[in-house]
């Protein structure tokens, strides 16, 4: 991987194009921003769309020119598959501690370049449709487009301060969808914590950052991992760093302990949940893990660290699943628990799977998201499918597509999930059996909970009330489109990593060269080949766990038409426990955020109030206090003041005779 | 024989002005510090100052040095503007007491 | 001669408004501060970028004692005459709406404190800096005493007292220094460069530097000399609190920049651990105090405290990358917080409570006001790509180089300060409507005057913060220099 600098000023063109991949969509977003009510929703979406539909052409065009630099005019002296950099100006630049504006172009943030943009824009395009009779639509793009923005230039910078500005953007715009309906402070509380706690993380990735320009002295990627790529595997130092890359991670990827943020972040409109907080900004911390692979193939602790919390959130986010009876909540969850599983995958130095598993996770879970969506819009806003049921009928469209992804999670070939998350159960099953134990159950788990949803939502009896029955309808074209397009993507997407079927792991032979350095410190990682019946073993397995879950919910929601029990029912206590996912909200309340609450009000009243400012105002009141004392001396008779004069000049004439 | 007056002061011993001045000091100190009768007070003050002028007067005879005899001078033109205030002021007091007490001013403290 | 020019025009045209009245008065002070803005940017344009101090004016002053007028800026002077500059024709403007009693006064002491503030930055010799140093808390003492609110004469005798009392141990440490000079039979001089060349004993060094210390101390102010600070920005009249904010604590971390860290680098070094240690609990208990704050402006003043504490810290982390960040720091605080306090003035105004528990819903019917709050909060907060991740970034950055822990320590304050500012902005701004959501107006073109360079600033100094940097680079590498001599 090394570094071709392309100066922005040779190439004029090409950075014009560079420049406005995110900067379209900062376009849209100071349009319907500053046009806000001036523009009808129709319009305001129309804005929005076409900008990162724009971004997505030219993002195409540099990733077909990336393969072929025939033209030589996107970046000249470029050779096919070779990164490069694009300096646009100077940004910071302190002593050593230089961090220019510069953009990164190689396999990696061409590819989230793509996602981020692909599943954007069919993002945006629902919107139009599902944000139709909200009064702010032209807020609403705005805030989608700066998403966007941000999480373009957190792919594209070359840095680690320019992944953090897009990495901070992100939180931001996520903060703004998630209280986007700000009247209720349900929302705003839920928008609130997201963007703390992942502040919680964010602290921890810039101690990571200053930690590498410390030991590197330098925070840009290729001298960075030039410099890394000499060092001996286990390094203290990288490991630290690694670590504090990695809380980062947690904090915006949602991975146990800071996982809890992304629940509440339902309260947001239903496109947000599906871009923001399934498709793409929640990949950030594995995008960040995969950036600085060689950082982390230098830590095998942290990796160790890293497979570890990955397989326990997988696992007991997909456990909290099983009971929630919110549509998006449930969705929430397998999202943590998904995420958990693309850590797994880095954590046992599968990156590329890791990636592949983040592609098709967009796919079908911005599907589902976005399915959910069209239930909840036909539904009139009604999010608990205990109050759903025999939807299949009435939303036919929405019916067949959430399918689709719902058997693309379960891991039900030949859809896109099976594809990637056999491929990490396979790496998992290399480096440790309680982990890939871990991923099965979760798999059983996944399939389970997931049919569970589609069960309860589209089959059985009608269970909401006669008003929302009357209103039932499919959704618009503009939102069961993108449903069609990404449901043909999670259906199709598995083979471009399906060696099996077309002979040649597309993805990973893409993805190759961003490992170079990974590969040449740890072959052994990377080397490791499976026999051929043990792969089908593990195929077998993971298909029957996905199999064997949807059997379990059929025959308990279908068959045996089981529903879920209202919320003040009799829970016995392993029930109540996950019901209440763990009570770990109500923890946290008692472990930090009352205390510092207490600890505000403490401060101030015992502190501020009670010590440093009576200290202060102490000195006021000695001084005046002793006035008050000294003035008593003047008593007013002249025979004592005389009589003090004498003795005063007694004293010093003695003193001074005697010479004390 | 003629004597000038420097002789003449010779003509009694030092130690002896000395014990003068101070018994005059020490008597003016003591009516300042034990008397209440402003006026009383005042010739006190006046007797303090004599008997430095005293002392001023032997020593300036004594060590043939004129500059004692010229603060003399200054000492008595200073008291007797000093009196001509003093006296006013006690003039003031007398007429809005009737009275010369001086503990009758108590009126400036605290 | 230009720095002559900055020093004295604020003061001659406040002479000059004693003739106006009311109205004309409040033109003819914006007026006179532009003009002063407009010379403090030609200078910036055509000063060069060395070490060396520029526009420099050296004239005796009490010179039997070797007293001298000495005047000069660095890039690091320059810095913050551009920041006062600009800022004091905005906290004018930010006044308008308000009709202040006997105005032509109160605009006369506005600018009067301008000649103080730029007097502080320019100074080259000792007694120079401590007169305008005294000069500038005169005109603060009584816009915050006359023109301030209920308690306002107990809380700006407190404020007035303290800082004219740390003040005084710094006076007391020049004239020892003075003195010092004329040690070994050369001429007495009370210039900054004999200061800079005097070699003191480790022993001295550690004292003087309390004496001097306790003075800047105060003044930023550092935990736990801070108890002045909340009362009276909540009690001042918003200009004052906005020049006290915005500019006035600014003199503090400049001086020791300039009058501290050079002249005793031994003291620095000796008690350096310890003030690093007071920096940070200040920034800690600053944010922790502001997250449970009712009042607006009281709630600025604690986060105010925490961001000042950073500052600090960033100096004594003696790093290029914690002082080229106080410097950006300064800037993006000085934006930042006259900002916030202009919205909380702007909102007081409108509803005439700034406590949050009675506010919220203003968002609906004010989309410009959020939006200029939310930019300048978020740029409170850090938010890269505005003015206060820059800052922020370095100072952390630098107090990280300076000891792992402390920086992973000050770091939480990224957390804190999201905690209290959003809490804020929710509670003021989002939520159910209440008793003056119906009611309230948005930004009015006078306010939005004031509101847009602010906001431009943010960005300006976000995005390309080199423009300043480049200015300050040269003078900070110089007091490094000597630092490490």
């Amino acid at each position: 991987m090394q570094e071709t600098v392309i100066p922005a000023a040779s190439a004029p063109y090409s950075t014009l194009l560079y420049v406005l991949i995110p900067l379209l969509p900062f376009l849209g977003f100071l349009i319907n921003g500053l046009l806000n009510k001036k523009l009808s929703g129709t319009v305001a979406g129309a804005i929005g769309s076409l900008m990162v539909l724009g971004s997505f052409l030219i993002s195409v065009m540099l990733f077909w020119e990336f393969q072929h630099p025939t033209a030589q005019w996107l970046a000249p002296g470029a050779t096919a598959h070779q990164a490069y950099t694009v300096r646009l100006f100077d940004w910071i630049s302190v002593g050593t501690l230089q961090i220019p504006f510069t953009y990164q172009i190689d396999q990696l943030s061409l590819i989230m370049l793509l996602l981020v943009t692909g599943v954007g824009f069919l993002i945006h395009v629902y919107s139009i449709g599902y944000m139709h009779h909200d009064e702010n639509v032209g807020k609403f793009f705005a805030f989608l487009n700066l998403f966007v923005f941000s999480m373009l230039v957190l792919v594209l910078g070359a840095n680690f301060v320019i992944l953090f500005i897009g990495w901070e953007g992100v939180g931001l715009c996520s903060y703004l969808l998630i209280g986007f309906w700000n009247k209720d402070h349900g929302n705003n509380n839920a928008a609130k914590k997201a963007f703390i706690i992942n502040r919680v993380g964010d602290l921890g990735f810039l101690l990571g950052i200053f930690l590498i320009y410390l030991t590197f002295d330098s925070v840009q990627y290729a001298e960075v991992f030039h410099k890394a790529s000499t060092m001996q595997i286990g390094t203290g130092v990288v490991t630290a760093i690694t670590l504090l890359l990695f809380v980062g991670a947690m904090g915006k990827s949602a991975q146990l302990p800071l996982y809890t943020w992304l629940p509440d972040a339902m309260a947001g409109p239903t496109p947000v949940s599906a871009l923001i907080h399934a498709a793409t900004m929640v990949t950030a911390g594995i995008y960040m893990v995969l950036r600085s692979n060689v950082l982390f193939t230098l830590a095998p602790d942290t990796l160790h660290v890293v497979a570890w919390i990955g397989g326990i959130t997988a696992l007991f986010a997909a456990s909290i699943g099983l009971a929630q009876n919110d549509i998006k909540k449930v969705l929430a969850y397998s999202t943590v628990s998904q995420l958990g599983y693309m850590f797994l995958a880095l954590g046992v130095m599968g990156y590329s799977t890791s990636l592949f598993h983040v592609l098709t996770h967009a796919f079908f879970k911005a599907l589902m998201f976005l399915g959910a969506g069209s239930v909840i819009h036909a539904m009139s806003n009604e999010q608990d499918i205990r109050r759903m049921g025999g939807l299949r009928k009435a939303l036919p469209i929405t019916f067949l597509t959430f399918l689709i992804g719902c058997l693309a999670i379960s891991g039900i070939p030949p859809f896109s999930g099976f594809f990637s998350k056999d491929e990490i159960l396979e790496h998992v099953y290399q480096h440790n059996k309680i982990l890939w134990g871990i991923g099965m159950v979760t798999a059983f788990l996944t399939a389970f909970y997931m049919f569970r949803l589609l069960f309860l939502t589209f089959f059985g009896e009608f269970r909401g009330t006669e008003e929302q029955k009357h209103h039932l309808h499919e959704s618009p074209a503009s939102m069961t489109l993108p449903l069609i397009v990404l449901a043909i993507l999670a259906a199709v997407g598995g083979f471009m990593g399906a060696p099996m079927f077309v002979g040649k792991h597309y993805l990973a032979d893409y993805l190759a060269p961003l490992f170079t350095y990974s590969k040449a410190l740890n072959p052994e990682a990377f080397a490791t080949e499976l026999d051929h019946g043990t792969e089908l073993m593990l195929i077998g397995l993971s298909v029957a766990a996905g199999v064997l879950g949807i059997l379990f919910a059929y025959v308990q929601y279908v068959s045996r038409k089981v529903r879920p029990s209202e919320d003040d029912a009799h829970r016995s206590a392993p029930e109540s426990l996950v019901y209440h996912k763990y009570y770990i909200d109500e923890l946290y309340n008692a472990l930090f955020v009352r205390p510092v609450m207490w600890l505000s009000t403490g401060l101030y009243r015992f502190v501020e109030q009670g010590i440093i400012d009576p200290i202060v105002n102490g000195f006021g009141r000695v001084t005046l206090g002793g006035g008050q004392l000294l003035r008593y001396v003047q008593t007013g008779y002249v025979g004592l003041y005389l009589i003090l004069i004498v003795v005063g000049i007694v004293l010093v004439l003695g003193l001074n005779l005697f010479r004390f | 024989m003629e004597q000038t007056i420097p002789e003449v002061i010779r003509t009694v011993p030092l130690e002896y002005y000395i014990y003068f001045a101070t018994a005059l000091f020490a008597i003016g100190v003591t009516g300042v510090l034990t008397r209440r009768n402003a006026i009383i007070i005042f010739m006190c003050v006046e007797l303090m100052l004599n008997a430095v002028n005293v002392l001023l007067t032997a020593f300036s005879a004594y060590r043939s040095d004129p500059n004692g005899q010229i603060f003399v001078f200054f000492i008595m033109a200073v008291a007797a503007a000093e009196v001509s205030v003093g006296l006013g002021i006690i003039v003031m007091i007398y007429r809005n007491f009737q009275n010369t007490d001086v503990n009758l001013l108590n009126r400036l403290k605290w | 001669m230009l720095t002559v020019f900055l020093l004295l025009f604020p003061v001659a045209a406040a002479l000059l408004l004693h003739f106006a009245k009311g109205n004309a008065a409040r033109v003819m002070a914006l007026g006179a501060a532009l003009v002063e803005f407009v010379v403090a940017v030609y200078a910036a344009v055509v000063s060069q970028v060395t070490a060396q101090t520029q526009f420099e004016v050296n004239v005796p002053w009490i010179a039997s004692a070797g007293i001298n007028f000495h005047v000069g800026m660095d890039g690091l002077s320059l810095v913050l005459v551009l920041l006062t500059t600009f800022l004091v024709p905005l906290i004018i403007l930010a006044s308008f709406r308000h009709d202040y009693p006997n105005a032509s006064a109160f605009y006369a002491l506005i600018l009067f404190m301008q000649t103080g503030l730029i007097g502080v930055f320019v100074s080259l010799d000792a007694f120079l800096f401590y007169f305008f140093w005294e000069v500038a808390l005169i005109p603060i003492y009584f816009l915050a005493g006359v023109w301030g609110s209920e308690r306002r004469i107990a809380v700006t005798f407190k404020f007035f007292l303290y800082t004219i009392i740390g003040s005084l141990f710094m006076l007391a440490a020049f004239v020892y220094l003075y003195f010092q000079t004329g040690i070994n039979g050369a001429v007495r001089s009370s210039d900054i460069i004999a200061f800079y060349n005097l070699t003191l004993s480790s022993d001295q060094q550690a004292w003087v530097f309390w004496l001097i210390f306790i003075a800047f101390a105060v003044k930023m102010p550092v935990f736990p000399f801070h108890t002045w600070q909340p009362d009276t920005y909540t009690e001042s009249p918003a200009p004052a609190t906005m020049l006290l904010s915005g500019i006035m604590l600014k003199m503090g971390i400049y001086g020791t920049l300039r009058w501290l860290l050079p002249v005793v680098p031994k003291g620095v070094s000796h008690w350096g651990p310890l003030v690093m240690v007071l920096c940070i609990i200040g920034i800690i208990y600053g944010a922790i105090i502001a997250i449970r704050q009712r009042d607006v402006k009281r709630l600025i003043a604690y986060s105010s405290l925490s961001h000042v504490g950073l500052m600090a810290a960033g100096v004594f982390s003696l790093t290029m990358m914690g002082l080229q960040g106080t410097v950006i720091q300064m800037l993006a605080h000085g934006v930042n917080v006259v900002g916030m306090f202009f919205i909380a003035d702007i909102i007081q105004r409108r509803t005439g409570t700034r406590d949050i528990s009675e506010l919220g819903g203003l968002t609906k019917h004010t989309p410009v006001l959020s939006v200029t709050f939310l930019v300048l909060l978020l740029s409170t907060v850090a938010l890269p790509l505005t003015a206060g991740f820059v800052g922020e970034f370095l100072l952390l950055g630098g107090v990280y180089q300076y000891n792992h822990w402390m920086g992973a320590v000050a770091g939480v304050t990224i957390i804190l300060g999201a905690v209290y500012l959003l809490r804020m902005f929710q509670r003021v701004m989002l939520g159910p409507d209440t008793q003056f959501t119906a009611t309230i107006k948005d930004l009015t073109g006078a306010e939005l005057a004031v509101l847009v360079p602010l906001i431009l600033m943010v960005f300006w100094i976000g995005l390309f913060p080199g423009t300043f940097m480049r200015i300050s680079e040269p003078a900070i590498m110089q007091i490094m220099t000597i630092v490490n001599r």
